[in-house]
């Protein structure tokens, strides 16, 4: 007769992927050491995001020295400087102008430089410098606007609302070879025309413009961006501002424009300190000049660029990296230590699908740990570094939404990595050394401390998998502003998730590895 | 009367096993054994100089100099593929002791040599020494790179670069320097490993140590990122490498490398108390 007292009360049932699951959860959870790792690597996000912050003056000396940029209609921070020569449109109509020459002032670091009495300048034209016609809401920065322009280097363009940008006809402008513009309001519709001799027109595009009033302001502009250019190892840029001065006849207003005299304005500061010349327009017999600096464009967050974006709270992360590392690694390297290994394999022989429910358990638990870390770490930390006058770019929610779930799965997919390396090496200390060498040290060379050219250094924020924090940028680039569009300064070559593909990417070559050295291998 | 007459014979005591004086020889004959029977040691040290020479290989046909004072450091650059192989000699650091602990044989080694200090010592001066000698070799051939390679990207004598040689003051500076360097990230993972005892945790521990304190700079502003800078381990001793740049200085090159000696003191201190104070 069997004795059944000692039987075991579980019933055998088929052993499911969900069970294998469940066996790993435990053992995370059972030891301490692992635990005690994540709550580290939250306290490491938190702490290095909310502590140690940067300062600014933004706001801190009252009203006054607030920073603010001007938001388009699409909400983006935009600059709007520029000197206007203006008269109001009452409803309906057309301006015709013919721009004759397109000359400026930039600055001149050929001497040295050196010297009192501001830098020295020298005749150029930067390529996004601008004069042309424009048609805007009003005379305050950020209003809608559409406008008809020769610029430096790239053609004929029109430009509307700051992001809005068509191609017109290519070349310079000179006196042998100017260009006729001509820019049509019909109620919230602008279109855009140009031509090379006042008789043949081409349409360049056309814009709808919504909420403008009826009276809106017409008119010539001129303005100039900043000069830069790289200096160094290409990894800084030097410059200063510029100007440009447009040279216009044949001007011809049609439809409702009942005033008959022009006004000038400089919107923004306009004024061109290159030259120490405040802007300005003069006119005589038909003929007008206008001279203008700064830029009608989206704003961007250059080398020199003003404040920080909300990924400057996520430094933290870099430690909490570190931790998670160890933590992965050593979910399967202790295994081998401690010999469970053989108990692991005797008890589920599908080795890959031990593997597969140690990635589940180690991804899911770091990505739950990071969520919370850096959901309560952008949130929170925005306002600390708002607070001591930091000017923090401003994001969507979408934006804000995409940055910290971006961050918690780099975390995730870090830990995966870092468990299959620890099964390919089955050594804690190589494990974790050859995570941290490929995550954390090309962003340390492409990000933090720039040595190569942008060439080199963009290929390593594409190929290696710190491309994955491309998922943290908050900025966008804009083919119409000339800007040193460099990983350092927040801009990625690679698009948010296309980044974190890369870092999958590596974490499925790693994963495969690493189960095919298991299944090889005896334990 | 016979048993005197043994105990009287110099080194019979002592290879018997019997009582008597354990000289630091013996210690660092045992550690020096111990670690050159390891296969491990020697694809590290290999690892180290290939690393060393071929990131300063790539980086140095990656940069070019156009102009005249372009701002470039070459000896930096040519020395840059230090940045990865001080990774490989804190892994190796860091193996030469918790692998004792992780096996056990920690137990066996302080059972022969009970002078603690002693074996920490030991181990010191032997990973230290094998660091030293595969930087070294590592180090001379970035510095031969350098100097074949630079030269063709716009390195030359026009722009201001006169080929790296050793002769040179600053660029001898760098090298050795250079050398010096992985030697103290030996010194300083070795330490940290005796107190923290797991592997993975201590190579985590150091790495972070190492990188963390640039990264971190980067997002402070330039006041405290130039303090963080004169404190972490790797952004003050690499400043040994630098020949040439804009850049004013945190501290001075020697400065620079003191800092990181003092950490790996530092750590070498806590190991040692941690190792004499508690149980194996």
């Amino acid at each position: 007769m069997t004795d059944t007292r000692y039987r075991s009360q579980i019933q055998p049932g088929p052993d499911s992927f969900g069970q294998t699951v469940r066996a790993e959860w435990v053992k995370f959870l059972t030891v301490r050491g692992w635990v005690i790792g994540l709550v580290v690597a939250a306290l490491a996000i938190l702490a290095l995001g909310l502590g140690p912050s940067a300062q600014g003056s933004c706001g801190t000396n009252g009203p006054a020295s607030d920073c603010t940029q001007p938001l388009g209609p699409g909400g983006e921070a935009v600059t709007d400087s520029f000197y206007f020569a203006h008269q109001p449109l009452d409803g309906n109509g057309t301006i015709t102008v013919r721009v004759t020459s397109l000359t400026g002032q930039i600055p001149d670091f050929s001497g040295g430089g050196g010297g009192t009495g501001g830098p020295q300048t020298r005749s150029g034209l930067v390529p996004w410098a601008k004069a042309g016609i424009i048609i805007k809401a009003s005379t305050t920065q950020g209003s809608a606007y559409a406008a008809m322009m020769v610029t430096g280097g790239h053609g004929v363009r029109m430009q509307y609302d700051y992001t809005g940008d068509a191609p017109g006809l290519a070349g310079a402008v000179s006196a042998a070879s100017p260009r006729w513009l001509r820019l049509t309001r019909s109620g919230d519709t602008f279109t855009g025309y140009d031509s090379v001799d006042g008789a043949h027109w081409t349409k360049v595009g056309a814009a709808t413009l919504t909420g403008l009033p009826s009276t809106v302001q017409g008119g010539l502009f001129a303005t100039s961006p900043p000069y830069w250019q790289a200096s160094g190892a290409g990894t800084s840029v030097t410059g200063g501002s510029s100007e440009a001065t447009g040279a216009f006849d044949h001007v011809r207003l049609i439809g409702a424009w009942p005033n008959a005299a022009w006004t000038g304005t400089a919107v923004g500061d306009a004024g061109g300190p290159a030259a120490g010349s405040p802007g300005g327009f003069a006119g005589a017999a038909g003929r007008f000049t206008v001279t203008g600096a700064g830029d009608i464009a989206p704003s961007v967050s250059g080398a020199a660029g003003l404040g920080v974006t909300i990924t400057q709270t996520l430094i933290g992360v870099f430690a909490g990296l570190i931790a998670v590392a160890v933590v992965g690694a050593m979910f399967m390297t202790a295994e081998y230590r401690r010999g469970l290994i053989r108990v692991t394999l005797a008890a589920t022989p599908g080795r890959g699908r031990v593997l597969a429910a140690k990635a589940v358990v180690i991804a899911a638990v770091t990505f739950a740990v990071g969520l919370v870390s850096s959901a309560l770490v952008v949130t929170v930390g925005q306002r600390v570094l708002r607070d001591h006058g930091v000017y923090v770019w401003p994001v969507t929610a979408l934006t804000e939404a995409r940055v910290i779930v971006g961050t918690a799965a780099v975390l995730a997919v870090a830990a995966v990595i870092a468990l299959a390396i620890g099964t390919i090496a089955r050594r804690g200390a190589g494990a974790v050394a050859a995570v941290i060498v490929v995550i954390v040290l090309p962003y340390l060379l492409t990000v933090t401390t720039p040595l190569l050219p942008a060439g080199p250094t963009d290929w390593l924020a594409r190929v290696t998998p710190a491309a994955a924090f491309a998922v943290q940028q908050t900025l966008t680039q804009y083919p119409q502003v000339n800007n040193a569009y460099v990983p350092s300064a927040g801009y990625y070559p690679l698009a948010p998730w296309a980044g974190f593909a890369v870092l999958c990417g590596w974490a499925a070559v790693a994963l495969a590895l690493a189960i095919w050295t298991l299944n090889r291998r005896d334990a | 009367m016979n048993v005197s007459v043994v105990a009287s014979v110099p080194g019979v005591g002592a290879r018997s096993g019997a009582a008597g004086p354990r000289s630091f020889a013996t210690a660092l004959r045992a550690e020096w054994t111990k670690l050159r029977t390891l296969a491990g040691t020697w694809w590290l040290l290999l690892a180290v100089i290939a690393l060393t020479a071929a990131v300063g290989a790539g980086a140095d046909s990656a940069v070019t100099c156009q102009a005249a004072g372009c701002g470039q450091d070459p000896a930096k650059v040519a020395l840059s593929g230090i940045d990865l192989s001080q990774a490989v000699v804190a892994i190796l650091a860091v193996l030469a002791i918790s692998g004792e602990y992780s096996t056990g044989m920690i137990r066996t080694t302080l059972t022969a040599m009970p002078r603690r200090l002693s074996v920490l010592g030991a181990k010191a001066v032997v990973v230290t020494g094998l660091t030293v000698a595969a930087g070294t070799v590592g180090v001379l051939a970035s510095m031969l790179a350098g100097r074949l390679i630079l030269p063709g990207r716009g390195f030359t004598p026009l722009h201001g670069y006169p080929p790296l040689s050793l002769a040179s003051g600053p660029d001898l500076r760098a090298a050795a320097g250079s050398v010096l360097y992985l030697g103290l990230i030996a010194l300083l993972a070795l330490g940290v490993a005796t107190a923290v005892r797991d592997s993975a945790v201590s190579i985590g521990l150091v790495l972070g140590l190492l990188y963390l304190f640039p990264v971190i700079a980067s997002a402070l502003n330039p006041h405290w990122s130039r303090h963080l800078e004169q404190i972490g381990p790797m952004s003050a001793g690499e400043l040994i490498q630098v020949t040439a740049g804009p850049r004013r200085l945190p501290l001075t090159p020697w400065q620079g490398l003191g800092v990181l000696a003092s950490w790996a003191a530092g750590a070498l201190i806590i190991g040692g108390l941690a190792l004499r104070l508690r149980d194996a």
